[in-house]
């Protein structure tokens, strides 16, 4: 225990030292909601959101580009980052478990992703008065299944990439195509009927985040799928997972 | 009482055999050194002693305890230090060894640690700011900071300039004089003949030959010459009648003396028991290198 609460301790201290990253990372989808909410008309109330706000309406894809941004990108670099390097290679011969350097980098992870999601909610609430999550048990719940379907199929792609650079060869494919469905790129009303329910099953679910931060009981059945993802692919990392 | 005991190991990657037959024994508070050329097996070797990889047969005992079975008990008592394995580049001296420090039951003082291997100026600077041989230093630290029974060290100086490989000898034996096995790796000739008390020759993964340095030298080329000048003049038959001496020849105003064993002795006391000096003496012996070459047909370095 000790010797995890100083890898959680060290890895922390790292993370903070990334400046930039740091403040790309938590920062950026609270940057993109104030830049959307200085124009008008994406503050009015809009028939084609139910009458919301483009601004309300769009904030829970904002939440995505966090959770894709650190789950299937950062964690995955960093970890193939420490494999390349040896990093991985010289805890082995320690009597630290190279685990507790995984479950510490989950911690920072998740850490950062709450920050980011508690940051953009707060921001989106008192600049642009759109309503906080209206079901916070089913928003958590949506929240913390997409995150950890996400952060597992990060540590999928960090399991097999023996290097930084294939990992991020990796990792943007499967980044594009989080961001494109969770209605990054383009906001999902957009999207063609199919494509839009497509988002509702792919990582992190953006329609159950959307349900529950709306008012709408997230549907079972998206975030079960989510739970299984997360299941799936985190066995799947163990089992292909390489200390060097 | 051997400390490490490797027996008739076998390690093959795929067709390719990286070791084919390797056995020997580490005594307890010596530096053995690992010497052979790359791609030789070494590394492989003292990889299947570490417990990172598993021998396809053969059996290594270590401490008494089997590296895999007991992988756990033996981490907290054998310092690893292994080639190519870096740190994050933002992590600083003083962190990293509190960091490795934490995973010991015992650690040694990372403060002290610091301070010894000569960090001190450096415990708050960055990874990627060290120079190689800091790095080196602070790659040593790491290996010894769980107070291990038993330190492996890969490669010790590769990339160093000569005084960082001199610096970092004096440190080994210093660790050493404090009670720590070492098991060395390398395939520089000097830093094997400077530091090892004993060396296993590795050829094409099998030992070809398991001596001390001065013994490896001896059993390859058992004779020695010694030049001279004499400042009077010489009976030959004072040096060929002892038993040391194998052949005494003249060149010019020297005397070259060739002979086995403690020769250099025996001739100097003769000569100084009849009051003869003997000046610009030289003693000529085959190197290690020189019995490197005759026991696996091509040079250490090439």
């Amino acid at each position: 225990m000790h010797a995890f609460g100083q890898i959680l301790k060290t890895e922390a201290k790292l993370y903070l030292r990334d400046i930039p990253t740091l403040v790309l990372t938590i920062g950026l989808p609270t940057l993109i909601l104030v830049v959307l909410g200085l124009i008008p008309t994406l503050r009015q109330p809009d028939p084609n959101f139910d009458g919301q706000s483009f601004v309300t309406y769009f904030t829970p894809s904002l939440l995505v580009l966090t959770l894709a941004m650190v789950g299937v990108n950062a964690l995955p670099t960093v970890l193939a980052t420490y494999r390349e390097r040896g990093i991985l290679r010289r805890l082995a011969t320690t009597p630290a478990s190279p685990a507790a350097l995984l479950a510490a980098q989950l911690v920072l992870a998740l850490v950062a992703i709450l920050t980011s999601a508690v940051l953009l909610a707060l921001v989106a609430r008192l600049a642009f008065g759109s309503p906080l999550p209206q079901r916070p048990l089913g928003f958590a719940a949506a929240l913390v299944l997409g995150t950890a379907a996400l952060l597992a199929l990060g540590l999928l792609v960090a399991a097999v990439a023996p290097t930084a650079k294939s990992a991020q060869a990796l990792a943007v494919p499967l980044f594009m195509v989080v961001m494109f469905f969770g209605g990054v790129y383009l906001p999902r009303f957009l999207l063609p009927d199919f494509l839009a329910e497509i988002g509702a099953y792919t990582p992190p679910g953006v329609q159950a985040l959307l349900d529950a931060w709306t008012g709408t009981a997230p549907h079972p059945l998206h975030l079960g799928i989510m739970a299984v993802i997360a299941v799936a692919a985190s066995a799947g990392a163990a089992k292909l997972f390489r200390w060097e | 009482m051997p400390v490490i005991e490797v027996t008739n190991l076998h390690k093959r990657y795929g067709e390719t055999v990286a070791v084919d037959d390797v056995s020997f024994t580490v005594e307890a508070g010596e530096i053995f050194g690992v010497l052979g050329q790359n791609g030789a097996g070494k590394t492989t070797t003292v990889e299947c002693v570490a417990g990172l990889r598993v021998p396809d047969g053969g059996g290594v005992s270590v401490l008494g305890l089997d590296p895999r079975r007991d992988a756990n008990r033996l981490r907290q008592l054998v310092g690893v230090q292994l080639q190519e394995s870096q740190l994050p580049d933002r992590l600083r001296v003083a962190e990293a060894l509190e960091l490795y420090a934490s995973f010991y039951r015992d650690p040694a003082d990372p403060a002290r640690l610091i301070d010894e291997l000569g960090l001190g100026q450096k415990r708050n600077t960055p990874y990627d700011k060290l120079s190689g041989g800091q790095k080196q230093r602070l790659s040593i630290a790491l290996a010894l900071v769980g107070n291990p029974k038993i330190a492996i060290l890969d490669e010790l100086t590769t990339g160093l300039d000569p005084q960082a490989r001199r610096d970092t000898w004096s440190l080994i034996e210093r660790v050493r004089d404090s009670g720590v096995t070492i098991v060395l790796v390398t395939h520089f000739m000097e830093e094997a003949e400077r530091l090892c008390d004993r060396l296993a020759l590795i050829n094409q993964g099998r030992v070809v030959a398991l001596d001390s340095p001065a013994g490896l030298v001896t059993s390859v080329a058992p004779e020695q010459r010694i030049r001279f000048r004499p400042s009077t003049p010489l009976d030959d038959r004072l040096l060929t009648d002892l038993p040391q001496v194998t052949a005494v020849t003249r060149s010019g105003a020297q005397v070259v003396v060739t002979g086995t064993g403690d020769v250099l002795h025996a001739v100097t006391s003769v000569l100084a028991r009849n009051q003869i000096i003997a000046a610009e003496l030289r003693l000529e012996q085959a190197t290690l290198d020189d019995a490197f070459v005759e026991l696996t047909g091509h040079r250490l370095t090439d």
